[in-house]
C-alpha cells in the first residue's frame, strides 16, 4: 500500500511572550490557513518553552492544525541560540514549505539566524502575503520607510521565510472545540553550550511609550521662538497621547533635554503621525523621520525642506498653530 | 590589543530621494550618500571601548566605489583603517549574500577579531538581518538591538530593551552585537580627524576575486530572495499645503484629516457627533 503523501507545511513560530500585548502569532495562523488552502498545506505552530500548555491551547483554538512542542525547564527563558538550534533541527527534519515569524523584536532577530542556518531567504517585516500562480509565497514589504513597496519571492530555496508586521491580519475567533495534533519534540542530548548567558530579563515596570516607539510625536525646533512657547508642545502631546521630540538647535538652546533629540546624533522615530513645529528640516533631522507614516509640518517658510516632504504643509507661525490646535482639540475631544 | 570590526553602510539621504516620475522608482545612483545613522552609533560604541581599554578598529563597508566616503569619515572619527568591498558582480545582494561576503572579508583580513559591531538597522532597506546573519556565517554568538555595551574580562556585557524586557546578557568573544540608535551620542569629526582621513588614510580595496568568492554565490545571482516588483505607493507624500488665517487653517486641517488624526489617537474628532 502506498503511503499517503505528506502534506506541505506552513509553520508559524509561537511567540507567546507578551501574549496579551501582541497577538501576531494568532493573526498569522489565520492568514496561514487561507494560504494553506491554496497550496493544500497544513498549518503548524512551533512552541518552545517551559509549562506553556495555555499557549498551545490558544493556538489550537485559533486555528492551528498541528503543534510541534518542546516543553522543557531549560527553555524557561527565550534564548536566541537555543531556539535557533531547535528550530533549525526541526525544520531540517520536517521540511516545511513556509515559515512565518511575527515581527516582534525577538522575531526580527530570531528569523535571520534561522534563515541563515537553513540556507534560505528571508523577507523582513512584511505587510502582505499571497500565493501566486506558481504556488510561490509573494511577500510584500515596505522599504525606505514605506516610500517603496517591494514584492519579494524566494524562487528556489526552502523554506520560504518572512517576518510579518503585527496587526496586519485579522485573527480567527477563539473556538474551544477545535482539536489539533500535538507532536512532542524532546530536547536533544547534544545541545550546544550557550555562548550567551542571560544575566537578567526584567519586564519593564511601566509600559512607557518612549519617543522611538510612540505612535504620535510632536517635534519642535528653533521656530518655536523660546523655551516658554516650546513648553506648550507638551500640552499638545499630552492631548494627543504622544511624546515630545526636538531638533538639535532646540536641545542646544536648552529648551528641552538631550533625551528628546531626534536626528542623526539623536533618536530615530517612526510615528504614525508626526507634528513638526518650527523645524526647517536639515538633512540630519529629516533622515531620522523618514519612517513617519504621516507628517504635518508647520513653518513660516513655505520653501523649507520639511514643507516639501510633509503630507500636510501649514504655512504659519508654529507657536500660534500649536496654541490654536490645543484649544481646538480640547473642544473636539470633549465634543 | 582588542581587535574591533565595525560594519558600516552608506545609505541614500532619504529626505531628498530622486524619483523617476515615470516608473516611481528611486534613482539610487543620483542620491547623495551618508553614513547610516545606526552605523554611526556602532562606531561610537567601538570608539568608547578603545578610549577606555585600547583597541584597533577596522571599519568595513560593502557598496559602490563612492562608499569609500563613509570609510574616510569613520577614519576621521577615529577608526584605524578601512576595508572597501566593491564589485559590480555584488549588485543586488540580499542579506544572505551580503553576510556571506562580509564574513569572507573579515576572515581574510581580520581573522583574529574579538568583536564585530554593526548598526541595528539601516535607513534604506531596514531589514536588520545582516548583523545576525553575519554572526551565523562566522559561527559566533550575536546579540541584536543593543543599547549599551562594555567589555568585562574576555566577555561583552550588553543591555538592551527587547519586547518590553530589559535584558542584561554576557556574550563570549569573539562575538557580534548590533547597536541601536539612541545610546551614547556619536562624536563629531575633529579637525585633526579630517587630516587623518585624507592624509594617511589606510583603505584597502577588495573584490570578489580577492576574496575568493565564486560569482554564483554573490550579488543577485547568489541571493535567496528575488525582488519581483518595486512600486512607490505614494512616490513622496500628498503634500497638501494649507495657508491663510489660523482659524481657516485649523478648519481645513480637521475637515480633511479629522479621521486620520482621530484614528491614531483613538478619539472621535468630528464636531457633529450624534
Amino acid at each position: 500500500m502506498k503511503m499517503a503523501e505528506k502534506k506541505r507545511g506552513i509553520w508559524i513560530f509561537g511567540d507567546y511572550r507578551n501574549y496579551f500585548q501582541n497577538r501576531v502569532t494568532i493573526q498569522l495562523i489565520s492568514r496561514a490557513r487561507e494560504l494553506a488552502a491554496q497550496i493544500d498545506a497544513e498549518v503548524s505552530v512551533i512552541v518552545f518553552g517551559s509549562g506553556i500548555d495555555q499557549y498551545v491551547n490558544e493556538y489550537i483554538a485559533h486555528g492551528a492544525d498541528r503543534i510541534y512542542l518542546t516543553d522543557n525547564p531549560r527553555l524557561a527563558e527565550y534564548s536566541m541560540e537555543t531556539y535557533s538550534f531547535l528550530m533549525e533541527r526541526l525544520a531540517r527534519r520536517e521540511k516545511p514549505e513556509i515559515i512565518l515569524i511575527g515581527a516582534t523584536s525577538f522575531g526580527r532577530e530570531f528569523a535571520p539566524h534561522v534563515a541563515k542556518r537553513l540556507g534560505t531567504g528571508l523577507t523582513a517585516d512584511c505587510i502582505g502575503l499571497d500565493i501566486d500562480e506558481a504556488g510561490l509565497l509573494v511577500q510584500r514589504a515596505p522599504s525606505f520607510g514605506g516610500k517603496l513597496m517591494a514584492e519579494v519571492i524566494i524562487p528556489e530555496r526552502r523554506p520560504q521565510m518572512a517576518t510579518v508586521h503585527p496587526g496586519i491580519f485579522q485573527e480567527l475567533p477563539h473556538d474551544a472545540a477545535r482539536r489539533a495534533e500535538i507532536v512532542n519534540v524532546p530536547m536533544p542530548d547534544n545541545m550546544p553550550s550557550d555562548r550567551i548567558r542571560i544575566i537578567g530579563a526584567e519586564r519593564c515596570p511601566v509600559k512607557k511609550d518612549n519617543l522611538e516607539y510612540a505612535k504620535i510625536v510632536v517635534c519642535g525646533g528653533r521656530g518655536m521662538d523660546n523655551k516658554k512657547k516650546f513648553a506648550k508642545l507638551y500640552e499638545l502631546a499630552e492631548l494627543l497621547g504622544g511624546e515630545v521630540g526636538a531638533t538639535r538647535p532646540a536641545v542646544y538652546l536648552n529648551w528641552v533635554g538631550r533625551e528628546a533629540m531626534v536626528g542623526q546624533a539623536g533618536k530615530q522615530i517612526r510615528p504614525n503621525i508626526l507634528f513638526s513645529f518650527g523645524i526647517s528640516g536639515a538633512m540630519q533631522f529629516t533622515a531620522s523621520i523618514s519612517n513617519a507614516k504621516f507628517i504635518i509640518a508647520v513653518n513660516k517658510n513655505p520653501t523649507a525642506p520639511i514643507m516639501r516632504m510633509a503630507d500636510v504643509a501649514i504655512v504659519a507661525d508654529a507657536s500660534q498653530i500649536c496654541n490654536s490646535l490645543i484649544a481646538e482639540l480640547k473642544r473636539r475631544i470633549r465634543g | 590589543m582588542l581587535k574591533l570590526v565595525v560594519c558600516i553602510k552608506q545609505v541614500p539621504q532619504v529626505s531628498d530621494l530622486p524619483w523617476d516620475p515615470d516608473t516611481g522608482r528611486l534613482k539610487r545612483e543620483l542620491a547623495a550618500g551618508m553614513m547610516n545613522p545606526a552605523c554611526r552609533f556602532a562606531l561610537e560604541a567601538a570608539l568608547k571601548i578603545r578610549d577606555k581599554i585600547g583597541a584597533r578598529i577596522t571599519a568595513i563597508t560593502m557598496g559602490p566605489p563612492s562608499a569609500e566616503e563613509v570609510l574616510r569619515e569613520a577614519i576621521a572619527l577615529g577608526a584605524d583603517r578601512g576595508l572597501l568591498i566593491s564589485d559590480r558582480k555584488m549588485a543586488g545582494s540580499d542579506t544572505y549574500t551580503t553576510s556571506l561576503t562580509l564574513a569572507r572579508a573579515i576572515q581574510k583580513n581580520i581573522p583574529e577579531f574579538d568583536l564585530i559591531l554593526c548598526g541595528a538597522a539601516t535607513n534604506d532597506s531596514g531589514t536588520a538581518q545582516v548583523g545576525p546573519q553575519l554572526a551565523e556565517e562566522l559561527d559566533i554568538p550575536g546579540i541584536a538591538y543593543v543599547n549599551d555595551l562594555e567589555i568585562v574580562g574576555n566577555k561583552a556585557r550588553v543591555r538592551r530593551l527587547e519586547d518590553d524586557f530589559i535584558e542584561t546578557m554576557e556574550m563570549e568573544l569573539p562575538g557580534l552585537a548590533t547597536i541601536n540608535t539612541g545610546g551614547a551620542v556619536p562624536r563629531y569629526v575633529s579637525m585633526r580627524g579630517f587630516q587623518a582621513a585624507f592624509a594617511e588614510s589606510d583603505i584597502v580595496m577588495l573584490d570578489a576575486v580577492s576574496l575568493g568568492l565564486n560569482q554564483d554565490w554573490i550579488g543577485a545571482k547568489g541571493s535567496a530572495t528575488q525582488m519581483r516588483n518595486v512600486s512607490s505607493p505614494m512616490a513622496g507624500r500628498e503634500n497638501v499645503v494649507l495657508t491663510g488665517t489660523t482659524k481657516g487653517i485649523l478648519d481645513q486641517l480637521f475637515m480633511l484629516f479629522d479621521d486620520r488624526i482621530g484614528g491614531v489617537i483613538g478619539k472621535d474628532l468630528k464636531t457633529d457627533k450624534r
